[in-house]
């Protein structure tokens, strides 16, 4: 599209007077808006933190937590590979709750509801349960993955069997009545040093387990003996070792890497 | 004589401004978090051309330690980065644009012609219409990056819930390449973008910003 050319050496400056014009206008919305950009990225750059980051950042944090939250189906698994490609020697990371002695015959895990109910368990309890195998990929918030061979029983057996996660006291179906469940579940090592919040839906996931094998093997203990949580629906970091406590409840439950800047729900 | 054309229209010239500063913060969020886990290189074996990235690299902009950081804005400027590119495309194809910008059977020996041209190997002037083919594949190609830099940021960010999409990428770690390696690829664009822009001169530039750019005709041709 043209403008309508006007003769001679007049139209020509005229035709360059018109072009300054439009140069002019644009540097200027655009200088603005540059401007306008400048200052938003400060004020957001600047903003009081929440949990380690600007609270903007954190409300779409949570905004995309509510989002692929709603999306979320336990009917999605996380990938399972042949026990031929999992790690012989998996890789060591993180050892906040670790670092005191632990004597696994006197361990106990300490299982509790907002309403007042609670178990106290040995490991040889747990054991008793159906115990499951399964290789998925542990994926750290770092962003390595490893495959890795897990024996344990589903939390969502253990739950169950014990009647627990529920308000009622009925075993929690994960397909119906969700609405007796408790909203959420926190874990915490004994030494309460090391803790993770967990939303119901993840926990029911049926590869959520409570862990107590690698390769076959007891675990280490820095790999978080007696037992463990596997959660292939989460990061890592969500994957406590060494449980002390299980609580259900409706408060969302604190979170150590969330209050040092991370996302909260880490969902995968 | 001169008059003012219009070269490119509004919406395409928002589009591409907004597109600088998001890309910025998506390049430099997701260079804080690379940091935690930095395994990639050029090289074969145990033999290593050059790791990505040395630590002066990290020093110098300070890109260390701040992955806690690096995803809380990844995930932030992922919706405005996406949102943009959306409004492109759809924009594009709407209002025909498309038209110019698509490249054809021909194009590939004419982008030929042009890179030869523009490597001073050959005297055979580019045709002078708004893109030539090579600015065709250069833009089509890019918009297909973006996409690709969508679906494989999908793929790491939710690979449980859309695991058929993290498999199809050739699983988590694949994609997570793939997600960088895109990331190389507008460097590389941005350094060749900025010097063709040069090259081009201040009368092309003007007209991304303004809209309009100033032709000389000839007479004979009015």
């Amino acid at each position: 599209m043209s403008e309508a050319p006007k003769p001679g050496r007049d139209g020509d400056a005229e035709v360059r007077r018109q072009s300054r014009r439009h140069t002019r206008r644009s540097f200027l919305t655009g200088g603005l808006v540059a401007a306008a950009g400048a200052a938003g990225w400060y004020w957001l750059r600047q903003a009081s933190l929440e949990d380690g980051i600007p609270w903007p950042a954190r409300r779409v944090l949570q905004f995309n937590e509510r989002l692929t939250g709603a999306l979320f189906s336990d009917k999605r698994l996380a990938s399972t590979y042949d026990r031929s490609r999992a790690a012989e020697d998996p890789r060591v990371n993180g050892g906040i709750g670790l670092r005191t002695e632990v004597d696994p015959t006197a361990w106990r895990l300490q299982v509790e509801d907002a309403g007042g109910r609670n178990l106290s368990l040995s490991l040889d309890d747990i054991k008793k349960l159906p115990r499951t195998e399964m290789v998925t990929q542990l994926r750290c918030i770092e962003g390595w993955a490893e495959i890795i061979h897990w024996g344990g029983v589903p939390l969502a057996d253990f739950a169950a069997h014990y009647r627990f996660g529920t308000r009622s006291g009925n075993a929690p179906d994960p397909h119906r009545n969700s609405a007796d469940w408790w909203s959420y579940v926190s874990l915490a090592t004994p030494d309460e040093r090391y803790y993770v919040g967990l939303d119901i839906a993840s926990v029911l996931h049926p590869q959520t387990l409570l862990c107590w094998e690698i390769n076959g093997q007891p675990l280490s203990s820095e790999h978080g003996a007696p037992l463990r949580l596997v959660i292939p629906v989460k990061y890592g970091v969500k994957n406590i070792k060494r449980i002390g406590t299980i609580r259900f409840q409706d408060e969302r439950p604190a979170d150590y890497w969330a209050e040092r800047g991370y996302d909260w729900y880490a969902g995968l | 004589m001169l008059y003012l054309e219009k070269k490119h229209p509004r919406l395409t010239r928002w589009s591409h401004w907004l597109n600088v500063p998001l890309l910025a913060v998506m390049i430099w969020s997701g260079l804080l978090i690379y940091w935690a886990n930095d395994v990639y290189r050029i090289g074969y074996g145990d033999w290593t051309l050059f790791h990505f990235f040395p630590d002066w690299f990290y020093n110098k902009l300070e890109l260390d330690a701040s992955l806690a950081k690096g995803m809380a804005w990844h995930f932030l400027f992922m919706w405005l980065f996406a949102l943009n590119g959306l409004f492109y495309v759809l924009y594009t194809f709407f209002s025909g644009e498309w038209r110019h910008l698509l490249p054809r059977w021909g194009s590939f020996r004419e982008a030929w012609q042009v890179m030869l041209h523009d490597l001073h190997l050959s005297k055979i002037e580019p045709p002078r219409r708004k893109f030539n083919a090579a600015q065709q594949f250069a833009y089509t190609g890019v918009i297909l990056m973006g996409a690709g830099s969508l679906v494989t940021g999908l793929a790491i960010y939710k690979p449980v819930q859309v695991g058929w999409l993290t498999a199809l990428l050739g699983g988590y770690e694949w994609a997570r390449w793939e997600h960088f390696w895109l990331m190389i690829g507008y460097v590389v664009f941005f350094l060749v973008h900025i010097t063709q822009v040069i090259r081009a001169g201040w009368n092309n530039f003007r007209a991304m910003v303004s809209g309009y750019e100033l032709i000389r005709q000839e007479k004979g041709h009015e």
